[in-house]
């Protein structure tokens, strides 16, 4: 059993068994990240690009450092310093990473789908770290091993994403991965913010914040960002955190004991109250740990497969 | 010069009748079998229709030639079958004026391959704001007008249009797609955008607006004419404007009635269409109307575009296929398939085209019409590659692939234009 692709692209396409066999590795690689000394050589001598076309602070951070704990030599390029400023293609941009013989392309890209195209393109091995409303795979992974730690198992479990769904590409990638381990899938937020066509998702859509964490054993806030309201999506911070802001208040009507996500950065007294963010409810920073050992499995396979 | 075309299925818009075409010069002087002719071509198997008129292609000339210019497009246009189209304004310079109107039509004429009827702008520079000089460009030549790529979307100008526009007989094409609803949005809101987090267009900036269009046609007792009709709702609106009497006249393109939004699921850009592809019961809409009248013409939204601009991410790649070559393979499957007849066809690609366009010595096949001619094999099969296509720009997602049915004979005023 194993992950034999040369990308990885979309949770969407990800068996059961790749994603246990990911998540195990991810966990000795948690070990190793424990160590005093944390480095070990298994890509020594590999080059891994981080190429970045939208801000990031901390998924390139967790990519860098999972490439660096694994001996690689890791670049960090963003679209502001590179020639995309200049009018050069997506395509011609990665072409001239790969000629200069990197053997992984972690990408981040602002349109859905752009980074499947230049997989489909390139000979170099191409990791998702993030493309458009369309698929963060590796965040997906990230949560899957929180909530298995957590909580012991995946199979059965009932997860409730609430926020803007639309347009986020966590929520995809998560109800992809959960979908096919078992769990069942709630989803809350404005009506701005659920596609006309959840149905595609095979989630269930809830009326209102009880019904949403009522019977919830994971919930996952994602992040409200500012430029939604020129979008016409929500009038007001101050509304959103009212109607669909996690607060102790909202928790005392969950049963399951629930544990509390999210993908970052948080957005503190909008989406989700310092108390519950603080609680012990929470496993916002395990996600953080956890990532860098997700990541440092998924950069081991692509090398490896390439070869 | 006579030409005589032997053993013929004649296709009209009302029936197929077996005889042979006899030409003289630029006119049919005669369906019959029996005359003297310097050249005759024998049509036995084919069907023989009214050369196909295309009331929406863009040539790219003047300002994007890279693309295609108004040669390569006579080209592409008479190897598919078609003698007469219709170009669109949103060239570089706008076609805003009669100059312009009058370069393109002198350069059909020099090429001679097919007649081209040019759209002129609605509005100047296609800004939406002020209207151009209608009455000038009629004069020189213009189809109609339209502002298409471009919506028009303050219903004022739209009315003002539509009432100036009366004055000399001209119609109004809309591009009829709301930019606020469009929004950023690369393709149909549905399941597969949803899926594919491809940001969505619903129907509804496609509807609101046609039925704003029918609605200000009534109005103002003027002619509009509804471009690329993509949804079902659409077809139903179209429907009831000409059941209330309003002059209301629409068409369909090829890959409207023949692909679906789930084409977009691998984000090829070749599938990126404006107005996007829509779903199943879209496409059988869309071909009902076809059948049943609704929608008066097939019109191919031929838009070339160079496979380097195509070759990026799906939310910044341009829109539209090329069409013109694809507009004979495509429609007969819809006759194969026993949707539409041979004289739907004939009735949609040239009868009614010619109506709208008021040419009243094309769209038919009779003594005393223009000799324009399309005859078609319907069974001859062939990889669409590039040696057959014609266009300077190669976007379509039938390139490679096996098509059925084409021309084998084009026929421009008599001169054989094409053959295979």
């Amino acid at each position: 059993m194993s992950y034999e692709h040369k990308d990885f692209i979309s949770s969407k396409c990800l068996t059961r068994e790749e994603i246990g066999y990911i998540l195990d590795q991810a966990k000795a690689f948690r070990e190793i990240n424990r160590r005093e000394i944390k480095k070990v050589p298994t890509l020594r001598g590999r080059t891994i690009v981080n190429l970045f076309y939208e801000a990031s602070t901390r998924t390139r951070t967790s990519f860098e450092i999972a490439g660096k704990r694994l001996g690689a030599d890791v670049i960090n390029i963003s679209a502001s310093s590179s020639s995309a400023v200049k009018g050069e293609t997506l395509m011609d941009t990665v072409k001239n990473i790969e000629a200069m013989a990197a053997d992984v392309v972690v990408i981040r890209h602002n349109c859905s789908g752009a980074v499947k195209f230049i997989a489909d393109n390139v000979k170099a091995g191409i990791v998702n770290a993030g493309d458009g409303l369309n698929e963060h795979p590796t965040q997906s992974m990230l949560d899957l091993l929180t909530i298995e730690m957590a909580k012991g198992s995946l199979e059965g479990l009932t997860v409730t994403i609430i926020g803007d769904i639309a347009h986020s590409r966590v929520a995809r990638s998560d109800i992809w991965a959960m979908k096919t381990c078992g769990m069942r899938v709630k989803v809350f937020g404005p009506p701005t913010m659920i596609p006309v066509a959840v149905d595609a998702f095979g989630v269930e859509v809830c009326r209102n914040m009880e019904e949403a964490v009522s019977d919830a054993d994971v919930i996952i806030m994602l992040r409200i960002q500012r430029e939604r309201m020129s979008k016409l999506l929500i009038p007001s911070e101050r509304e959103y955190s009212a109607v669909f802001g996690l607060t102790p208040a909202v928790m005392e009507k969950a049963a399951n004991n629930p544990i509390v996500m999210h993908p970052g950065p948080i957005n503190r007294g909008v989406e989700l109250s310092s108390v519950v963010a603080d609680s012990g409810d929470s496993r916002i920073l395990d996600q953080v740990e956890n990532g860098v050992a997700v990541r440092m499995a998924v950069l081991t396979f692509i090398a490896v497969a390439k070869n | 010069m006579k030409t005589l075309l032997k053993n013929c299925k004649i296709v009209n818009h009302d029936k197929i009748t077996e005889s042979g075409i006899l030409i003289e010069n630029e006119t049919i002087s005669g369906l019959t079998c029996d005359a003297e002719a310097d050249k005759v071509i024998d049509c036995a198997g084919a069907y023989v229709l009214p050369g196909l008129i295309d009331m929406h292609v863009h040539m790219r000339e003047p300002g994007q030639e890279y693309k295609e210019d108004i040669e390569s497009a006579s080209k592409a246009a008479s190897a598919g079958g078609v003698t007469s189209a219709c170009c669109m304004a949103n060239t570089s310079p706008v076609i805003d004026n009669a100059a312009i109107m009058n370069h393109i039509t002198a350069r059909a004429r020099e090429i001679g391959l097919i007649d081209i009827f040019p759209y002129g702008a609605v509005t100047k520079g296609m800004k939406g704001e002020e209207l151009t000089e209608m009455g000038d460009m009629t004069k020189a030549g213009a189809a109609g007008f339209s502002d298409d790529g471009k919506t028009i979307m303050n219903a004022e100008v739209m009315r003002r249009a539509l009432e100036y526009a009366r004055q000399f007989g001209a119609f109004i094409a809309s591009h009829a797609i709301d930019t606020n609803l469009q929004g950023a949005g690369s393709m149909n809101e549905g399941s597969v955008s949803a899926v594919t987090g491809l940001k969505g267009i619903p129907s509804e900036s496609e509807t609101t607006v046609i039925i704003r269009d029918i609605l200000l046609a009534r109005l103002t007792k003027s002619r509009v004419h509804i471009c690329h009709v993509s949804a079902k709702e659409s077809v139903e609106l179209i429907r009831w404007g000409k059941n209330e009497g309003i002059n209301v006249t629409a068409e369909a393109a090829p890959h409207h009635f023949t692909l679906t939004d789930e084409c977009c699921e691998g984000y090829d850009t070749n599938y990126k269409m404006s107005p996007p592809l829509r779903t199943e019961k879209d496409v059988e809409a869309i071909i009902e109307g076809i059948k049943d009248g609704t929608l008066d013409c097939i019109a191919t939204d031929h838009a070339p575009h160079q496979a380097d601009e195509k070759f990026v991410e799906f939310d910044y790649a341009p829109v539209g296929i090329i069409g013109l070559q694809t507009f004979i393979p495509l429609t007969l499957r819809l006759i194969k398939s026993g949707k539409l007849s041979w004289t739907d066809f004939a009735r949609a690609a040239s009868y009614n085209p010619a109506k709208i366009l008021g040419k009243s010595r094309l769209g038919c096949i009779a003594p005393g019409m223009q000799a324009d001619i399309t005859v078609i094999d319907p069974e001859c099969e062939y990889v669409f590659d590039g040696k057959i296509n014609m266009s300077k720009s190669s976007n379509s997602p039938f390139m490679g692939a096996v098509l059925k049915g084409r021309s084998v004979y084009t026929l421009k005023k008599g001169k054989i234009v094409f053959s295979l």
